[in-house]
This record gives structure tokens, C-alpha cells and sequence, in this order.
């Protein structure tokens, strides 16, 4: 528990993502709603953005008297614009799937079994 | 225009007239006009070109020559007067342009006492227009200094054989256009049979003999023009195929398609010949062509004549010389080197010393042994073994590492030994055996009587101006290089050709084969006349030869045209129905003949006729031996000739007709026949003219290409002495010869008139007491018979055993390879199919057994999806955490 009583460092940024990303996991593999496991990956991402915040930020990193510190920042914000777009694709998908089958339960949605 | 450039133009353009025409016909032969009849306007059209612009070329040569005439009427005293200088040298040795030749050929012919009774040469021979014109015209290749050119020589013997052959190629055009109407049509050939037993039914074939004999005349022109010996032979095949084609004009008849590949296998055994004597001209000159020629450096290129004959006197340099100076000076000594502008001569007793050409006023040799002038002087235009040939034949001579060049006394003393002369013997014979096989010669005359089985106006054409002239007129051309034993041998393959001939001629009753036999037999008078050293005498009997006989073949074609038989036996009386063909074979017969008022007026025929006769009996004067064979055949001959050419014509036309179903189908020929008919009868009349009064004449014209310098000698056989052509010319000979001839062809014109003219003696009678002559002569003295049996029937077996070991043996071989080939295929295929084919469908087995097992794991189901990602990931992460861990 020293992480308690320790400055905020690069670990409470990551014990938060690791949160929000078994978060996000546990929310894909148990959600029978499509909706629901869309959010699940979005809690996976932005576990993982966490991350890459933390690692980029200029107070957390040794190296800040020579980097810039803005290269975790970036990668993020690509990872939410992807996200954005992932989920735009993905809700396409759920809602032609509920115009066909009347329902967004993904067990439903085997159809593409060998 | 002058002539140098005119003649060539002209001559040229005539010559590739009909070469345009055979192109335009064998491209659009059938669409000209209705079954190709506009064929025959095109080569009429092109022959007739042809014809006026010899004629214009003539003109301008005749025009030339009289101009000079008129110029050097003067000049010919001082020119005789020089002569007598014998010893004098000219004092530019080096002076070879071709338009000094007229000059040299003065001198020769006036120092050599020519006083005779052709008036053409009384007038003095031109000095300033060259006796020939040689040109290269366009360069094929050249191999350092072998050279390959298409090129011309004009002398007045190409112009008069320009103007004899498109004439009488005219007149034939126009014949050909009545003689094979017929081919207009679709053809029913009732002698050819099918194995269905129909005749043959083809279509008309009248724009194709149109096509080849544009080609033909195209052919034989440029062997006329052709200024080098190699361009002689390419047209020399070229004749040789066209006679193929014409011959075997009606290729469906057996006979016809034999009689076209006689012709042109025998022609191949004399070619083959004459390839031998160009290799030997061409290794040992390097050079074909005629006459010299001025390269583009403007170095003149010595021709073949030139090397053989060369025009300067040519002294051994080893002889000492004695050189008198303008300024008085003498010198006595060997000349050491010799320049275009110098001389070095060296006396026997002081310093070499440097004259120059134009410092000399005269160049004397001493005597040699019998007080002339020594025997390795020599004469200009007299006979030598060339340099080159003498250098190839001492090629083991010269030694050294380099080869080093021999020096002048090298090769004179090599050339006094006969080094090279049997190569300059050999290239007269090659030579001379492709004029055999082309001219009909003994023993290659076989071919020509089966030529008959061409379309009449082609035998007339072959038989008269084309083909068999090609022959003789090579002989005539390359009679400067002959030396006397190859003359000698030209005589006797002459004279037994002749006699041959002849008499197989009076068993014949094919009226075109009796004319075929009489134009072999003319053919030995030729090349006897030109073999005794009478090159003019038999030239002259080749242009008369061909009016005539173009006459009587042409009057033959009209009387088969309207009987539709060659047979004389179904023939008699037809000069009742037929007169215009009739009385103008009579004067072909008489021109034959050579009928004659002695001493006054003749047909052509009597006059070249005669002046063989007169050079034979020149030559019996100097040769008794020799001379009494090669004589006595030759008169001979002319008894019979006059025999079975008056017993043709009596059998033809005079006396009852023997078959009166053909004699009533009989009727004149159109026009367009016989009026070619009586020009050439004119022309067999009159060929043969020679008065003082006349401009220009057959004998005068040939004369003027006469290559000057003396007759040739024959070294290796002593007794034999070629005469001066000029001798013949005395009363003494030209008298004997005229009445000999005149009373022994009366004897066989006697004999005719007795056994078919009058009937007083039985022809059948006679045949039955003399028949084992007649067997023979029938059988034509079985020459095809013994070339079967030595040549063709070895050759058979010989291809037979060939064969059959090529069936058996190496067919057997090819088989047992082809089996053993399949059954390694057999093997080769069940590998592939069962062993590389196995292997790979097992692979695609296996990996269809494994993807179809690993299908199951697809479930299509997210959630499970994600749980396995996650497993997955949590597995990975603890097995490198454990990995690392047991690492450390």
C-alpha cells in the first residue's frame, strides 16, 4: 500500500488505466448488448490513453529537460479519433444488424461461425 | 549525247524493258483484259521498245564510226608507215585506256598484212571511238580486290546481237499471239490422259508464255550486255530456267515436263563446267570482268582480255635493251626498274642510270637467235599466261616466310617454263564446256531435240536468238582467251556435232525434230568455225543461222498449227493450201542450203556458210592431219544438210497428200503469222550481204569487235598451227571453198529431188538396204540409250540401294528410338501421375483435413471471442513473466 502514501507518480496514472481497462474488458466479455460492449471498448481505449498520457506528460518523465513531452498527448488523441470512427462504423453495424434481426444481443450474432 | 554515254543508256533500257514486262504479268498476268489477253500487248509492246532503241543504238555506233571515217581517211597512211618500225617501242609502254584500243587495233591489223576481200574493213579502222565501252554499273561486293559488279560491255557485237535477238524476239512476239490463241480458252490437252480416263481440262495459260518469254528475252539480253564473265553466268541460268519453264509449257504431258528437266540437267553437267573455269579466272586473275575498267580512284582495273592478251609489247626484263635519247645519247643495258615516267637502266659495264619516258626517242631489243625478235618479247595483244595464273601455278616457288612477291625476271622466267599455261587451258575449257551444254554440242547435245516439246514459237525463239546462240556467243566473246589447244578441241566438238547432227536429221520424221538436228548440226558449223580461228566466219553464221532458222521453225509452228500432227508421213502437197507458208520456208530451206550464184549473189546462208568453209580449208593448208578430218566433216555436212532440209520440204509440201483427213482440215495460218514470216525471209535472204557499196554489213559489224593480235598458239601440241583468220580470206580458199560447197550441196539437193521431189528412187527401198544405218541413225545413234545405261541406270541403282538403306537401316534406327522414346514416356507419365501428382494432392489433402478440424473453433460468437483474447493475453503475459523469471 506505499502507493498511498507516495506522490502522485507514473503508477497511480497506471493502476488507473489497468482499472479502467480490466473495466472495459470485463464489460465486452460479459454484455450480451451490442451498445454495452461498444462501451466496453471504449473503456479499453481510454484505459490504454491513460497510459499514454502518463507516460507523455512532462511532470511524470526524467527526460523532460531536453523532450518536448507532447508525444504520449498525440498518440491519445489518434486513439480517440480512431475511436470516434470505430465506434461511428460500429454503430452502423449494430443498427443494420437491429433492422434485421430486430435485436442487439451478440449471441444472437453467430452467423459468421465456420 | 555521245556514244559512251548513250549506248549504255539505250542498250540498258532495252534490256530492262522486258524485265518490266515479265514484272507487270506475273503480278496482274490474268486481269489484264479477258484471259489475260493484254499480256501479250505488254511484252509485244516492251520487245518491241527494246527493238527500237538497239536500233537507235545501232544507229548511233554506225553514225559514230562513219564520222571517224570521214576524220581518219588521212591518218591511215601515216599509221601504216609506223608499222614497218618493228623493233620501235611505243614510247609510253603503259598505255592501256580503252580509248587508246582503237589505235593499237590499226596497228595490228595494218601491220599484219590484211589484204582481202571484206570490203568493210578496207575503210580503215576509227581511231578515236573506242572499239568497246565497259562500265561497272553498280558494285555488288567486294572482297579486297575481288570485286562482284553488275557492269556492261558494248562492242559492235553486242549492238548487232541486241538488234538480231529483239528483232527476231519481235517478230516472234507477234507469231505467238496467233500460235496460242488457243490458250484463250479453257484447254482440253487430249494428250494428257487421267487416271479416270478423261482428258485433261485446264484453263488458258496465254498471259503465262507472254511472262516467260518477256523473262527470256530479258535473260539473253543480259548475257549480251554483261561486262563481266560472272553476270554472263548469272543470266546464263537464268536463260537455262527460262527454257525450263517454255519447254515444260505443257507440264501436264509427261514428255513435256521430262524434256524441261533434260534440258536442264544436261545444261547443269556443262555449268558445272564453266564454274571450274570461273573459279580459275577469279582465283588467278581476281577478276571477272570483260574489259578494263577505271575504278573510282581512277586507277584502271585490268579486265580478263586485257591480262590474257595485254595491249602493251611486254619485253623480259632480263634482255638487255638499247635506249637512244632525243638529245643523241645511247645506252646499253638491262632495265632494272621501270616507272610510269622513268626507266633504270643499268649497262654491262658502269652505274644504273635514270631516264626519263620523255627524254626516249626510241627503245630497241637485239635480235634473237633466227634474226626476229626473241621469243620472250611480246607482241602486243598476243596470247600469255597472266601474271596471276603464272604466280598460282609457282605458288610452291615462292618461297620465304612472308611469300615474298616475285620479281618480274621471276615470273618471265616461271612464264618460259609454262608455269599456269594449263590453267589458262583449263579456263578455256570450263568456259567452253558450259557453252556445250548451252549451244547443244556433242556430247551434251541430247537435250535439244527433246526441247521440241515446247510451244513451237519457243523453239524458234530457243532455237535461233535466245538459248542456244547464249552458247556460241560466249564462245565468240571469250575467243581472245582460248589458246590453240582449246580452239582445237572447240573444232573437233564442233565438226563431230555437225556431222552427227546432220545425219541423225535425215531419219527424222517430226518435222520439228529434223529442224531441231539441222540446228545442233549448225550449231557444230559455229563452233568448228570459231575452234579453226575463224572467230568472224562463225560469229556471222550465228546471226545468219538465226534468221533462218527462227524462219523455218516458225513456218514448222504454222504447218503443225494447221495440221495438228508433227509428223511429215501424215503431211505432202500443203503448198496448195498454204503457199505464204510454203514459199517462205522454201527460202528458209534455201538460206540453209546457202544457195547460190557463185561469186555473185547468194542467200544469207551461202556466205557464213562458205567463210567456215574457206577457214576450215585455211586450216587444212597449214594442218593435214587434223585439217583433213575437221574439213571433210564440214563439207560433208553441208551435203547433207542440203539433203534432209529439201527432203522435209518436199515431204511437207510438194507431192500428193499422204493424208487427206488432215489435208482437208489444213488452211493457211492468219496473218499475224505469216506476215513475221516474210520479214524474216527477207532477212535469211539478205543477212548475209557484204558489198563495197553497202553501209553496214553483218561481216563489216562483227569485224569491228575483233579482239586484235595474233591467232593463238598451241605450245604443248607442236604440230598444230591456229591460221590467221584474214588467210581464209584469199581468193585461193574463199574460190575452193565456194565451189565445193556449191556442187556438194547440189549433190544432196540432187538426191532430195531424186528420192522425195521427183520419186525416181524409193526412200523406203533404200531404207530397207541400208538398214543397219538407218537402225543406228533412227536410234540417233543411241546416245540416249548410252547415257541410260552408264549414267542413268547406275544412278538408279545406286539411289536404289541409298534407298533402301535409308528404309531399312536408318528408318530402323529412328523407329527404335521413336518405340523406345514411348516407352520412356510410358514410365515418365505414370511418374507424374502417381508419384508427383500424389504428393501434391496429399499436401492439399492434409491441409483440407486440417482447416476443415479447425473450423469448429470459428463459433462465430463475440463475447467468447473477447474471453479467449483475454485468456490469451493473460497467458502470453504470465508465460513471459515465468520465461524471464526462469531466465534470470
Amino acid at each position: 500500500m506505499q502507493l498511498l502514501t507516495q506522490t502522485v507518480g507514473v503508477s497511480h496514472f497506471l493502476v488507473v488505466g489497468a482499472v479502467l481497462f480490466i473495466a472495459g474488458v470485463v464489460c465486452m466479455a460479459v454484455k450480451r448488448n451490442a451498445l454495452g460492449v461498444l462501451m466496453g471498448i471504449e473503456l479499453v481505449l481510454n484505459g490504454a490513453n491513460i497510459n499514454f498520457v502518463a507516460f507523455g506528460s512532462k511532470f511524470l518523465r526524467s527526460d523532460s529537460a531536453y523532450a518536448l513531452g507532447l508525444d504520449g498527448q498525440l498518440i491519445s488523441l489518434f486513439v480517440i479519433v480512431l475511436a470516434a470512427a470505430e465506434a461511428a462504423v460500429a454503430l452502423a453495424i449494430t443498427l443494420n444488424f437491429y433492422n434485421n434481426h430486430s435485436t442487439v444481443d451478440v449471441d444472437r450474432a453467430d452467423e459468421l461461425k465456420g | 549525247m555521245a556514244p559512251e554515254a548513250s549506248l549504255p543508256l539505250l542498250l540498258g533500257l532495252a534490256w530492262l524493258l522486258p524485265l518490266a514486262s515479265f514484272t507487270i504479268i506475273v503480278l496482274f498476268g490474268p486481269k489484264l483484259g479477258k484471259a489475260g489477253i493484254m499480256a501479250s500487248y505488254v511484252a509485244t509492246g516492251a520487245i518491241i521498245g527494246s527493238f527500237l532503241l538497239s536500233m537507235t543504238a545501232f544507229g548511233i555506233w554506225h553514225i559514230g564510226k562513219l564520222g571517224i571515217r570521214a576524220e581518219t581517211a588521212a591518218h591511215a597512211v601515216e599509221g601504216h608507215a609506223t608499222d614497218g618500225h618493228d623493233n620501235a617501242l611505243a614510247a609510253t609502254p603503259g598505255n592501256m585506256h580503252t580509248a587508246d584500243e582503237g589505235d593499237h587495233g590499226d596497228a595490228a591489223h595494218g601491220g599484219s598484212g590484211h589484204g582481202d576481200a571484206a570490203p568493210g574493213e578496207h575503210h580503215g579502222t576509227p581511231t578515236s571511238l573506242p572499239k568497246s565501252f565497259t562500265k561497272d554499273w553498280y558494285s555488288l561486293a567486294q572482297f579486297g580486290p575481288l570485286k562482284l559488279s553488275i557492269s556492261y560491255y558494248i562492242d559492235s557485237l553486242t549492238i548487232l546481237m541486241f538488234s538480231m535477238v529483239t528483232l527476231i524476239a519481235s517478230l516472234i512476239h507477234f507469231y505467238a499471239f496467233g500460235y496460242m490463241h488457243d490458250e484463250l480458252h479453257p484447254i482440253e490437252d487430249h494428250e494428257v490422259v487421267l487416271s479416270d480416263g478423261h482428258h485433261l481440262h485446264r484453263p488458258g495459260r496465254f498471259y503465262r508464255f507472254f511472262q516467260y518469254l518477256s523473262l527470256f528475252c530479258f535473260s539473253m539480253l543480259g548475257l549480251v550486255i554483261a561486262g563481266n564473265i560472272l553476270m554472263v553466268f548469272v543470266f546464263w541460268e537464268l536463260v537455262g530456267i527460262c527454257s525450263y519453264f517454255l519447254i515444260g509449257f505443257y507440264i501436264e504431258r509427261k514428255s513435256a515436263s521430262n524434256a524441261a528437266n533434260k534440258a536442264f540437267i544436261v545444261n547443269r553437267v556443262g555449268d558445272f563446267g564453266m564454274i571450274i573455269g570461273l573459279m580459275a579466272l577469279w582465283g588467278s586473275l581476281g577478276t571477272f570482268a570483260f574489259g578494263d575498267i577505271k575504278n573510282e580512284h581512277g586507277k584502271v582495273e585490268r579486265g580478263i582480255f586485257s591480262s590474257v592478251r595485254p595491249p602493251e609489247r611486254i619485253i623480259d626484263p632480263s634482255i638487255p635493251q638499247t635506249v637512244t635519247l632525243t638529245g643523241g645519247a645511247v645506252y646499253t643495258g638491262q632495265i632494272t626498274a621501270e616507272t610510269a615516267e622513268s626507266i633504270v637502266i643499268k649497262p654491262v659495264d658502269g652505274e644504273a642510270k635514270t631516264i626519263l619516258l620523255s627524254d626516249i626517242s626510241s627503245r630497241t631489243v637485239p635480235a634473237g637467235a633466227d634474226g626476229g625478235v626473241p621469243a620472250t618479247v611480246h607482241e602486243p595483244y598476243a596470247l600469255r599466261v597472266p601474271d596471276g595464273m603464272v604466280k598460282s601455278a609457282a605458288m610452291n616457288l615462292i618461297t620465304g616466310p612472308d611469300q615474298i612477291e616475285p620479281t618480274p625476271t621471276q615470273v618471265e622466267t616461271w612464264r618460259n617454263e609454262k608455269y599456269g599455261y594449263w590453267l589458262l587451258v583449263i579456263a578455256g575449257l570450263g568456259i567452253f564446256c558450259g557453252c556445250i551444254g548451252k549451244s547443244a554440242q556433242f556430247p551434251l547435245h541430247v537435250w535439244l531435240p527433246d526441247a521440241m516439246e515446247g510451244p513451237t514459237p519457243v523453239s524458234a525463239l530457243v532455237h535461233s536468238a535466245t538459248m542456244v546462240a547464249a552458247g556460241v556467243y560466249l564462245a565468240g566473246r571469250f575467243f581472245p582467251v582460248f589458246t590453240g589447244e582449246v580452239l582445237l578441241i572447240i573444232a573437233y566438238v564442233g565438226a563431230i556435232t555437225l556431222f552427227m547432227a546432220a545425219t541423225i536429221a535425215i531419219t527424222a520424221v517430226d518435222i520439228k525434230r529434223v529442224l531441231a538436228y539441222s540446228t545442233v548440226s549448225q550449231l557444230g558449223y559455229m563452233m568448228l568455225g570459231i575452234g579453226l580461228g575463224g572467230w568472224a566466219a562463225g560469229l556471222f553464221h550465228l546471226v545468219t543461222h538465226a534468221f533462218f532458222k527462227s524462219l523455218l521453225f516458225m513456218c514448222s509452228g504454222s504447218v503443225i498449227h494447221a495440221t495438228h500432227t508433227n509428223d511429215m508421213r501424215r503431211m505432202g502437197g500443203l503448198r496448195h493450201k498454204m503457199p505464204w507458208t510454203a514459199y517462205t520456208m522454201l527460202v528458209g530451206v534455201l538460206a540453209i542450203y546457202g544457195a547460190a550464184i557463185p561469186f555473185v549473189v547468194g542467200f544469207s546462208g551461202h556466205y557464213s556458210k562458205d567463210s567456215i568453209i574457206a577457214q576450215a580449208l585455211s586450216f587444212w593448208d597449214l594442218n593435214p592431219r587434223h585439217g583433213a578430218i575437221l574439213a571433210g566433216l564440214a563439207i560433208a555436212g553441208s551435203g547433207i544438210t542440203a539433203f534432209y532440209m529439201f527432203r522435209m520440204w518436199f515431204m511437207t509440201f510438194a507431192g500428193k497428200p499422204r493424208d487427206h483427213h488432215v489435208y482437208e482440215h489444213v488452211h493457211e495460218s492468219p496473218p499475224v503469222m505469216y506476215i513475221p514470216l516474210v520479214v524474216l525471209s527477207v532477212f535469211a535472204f539478205a543477212a548475209g550481204f557484204n558489198y563495197s557499196w553497202q553501209p553496214l554489213s553483218v561481216p563489216s559489224l562483227i569485224e569491228q569487235a575483233r579482239y586484235p593480235g595474233a591467232a593463238a598458239t598451241a605450245p604443248l601440241l607442236d604440230r598444230v598451227i591456229i591460221p590467221e583468220e584474214f588467210v581464209s580470206h584469199e581468193w585461193q580458199f574463199h574460190s575452193q571453198a565456194e565451189i565445193i560447197v556449191w556442187f556438194v550441196a547440189l549433190g544432196g539437193l540432187a538426191l532430195a529431188v531424186a528420192f522425195y521431189g521427183l520419186q525416181l528412187l524409193n526412200a523406203d527401198e533404200a531404207k530397207k538396204q541400208f538398214a543397219p544405218f538407218y537402225k543406228v541413225l533412227w536410234n540417233k545413234y543411241y546416245f540416249d540409250e548410252l547415257y541410260a545405261a552408264i549414267f542413268v541406270k547406275p544412278v538408279m541403282f545406286v539411289a536404289k540401294l541409298i534407298a533402301n538403306f535409308d528404309r531399312w537401316f536408318i528408318d530402323g534406327i529412328i523407329h527404335r528410338l521413336a518405340a523406345g522414346a514411348k516407352q520412356i514416356a510410358v514410365l515418365d507419365d505414370a511418374i507424374d501421375r502417381y508419384f508427383v501428382d500424389g504428393l501434391v494432392n496429399l499436401v492439399a489433402a492434409w491441409t483440407w483435413s486440417i482447416g476443415n478440424s479447425l473450423r469448429r473453433l470459428q463459433t462465430g460468437s463475440l463475447r467468447q471471442y473477447v474471453m479467449l483474447i483475454v485468456i490469451g493475453t493473460v497467458a502470453l503475459t504470465l508465460l513471459v513473466r515465468w520465461s524471464v523469471a526462469a531466465g534470470n
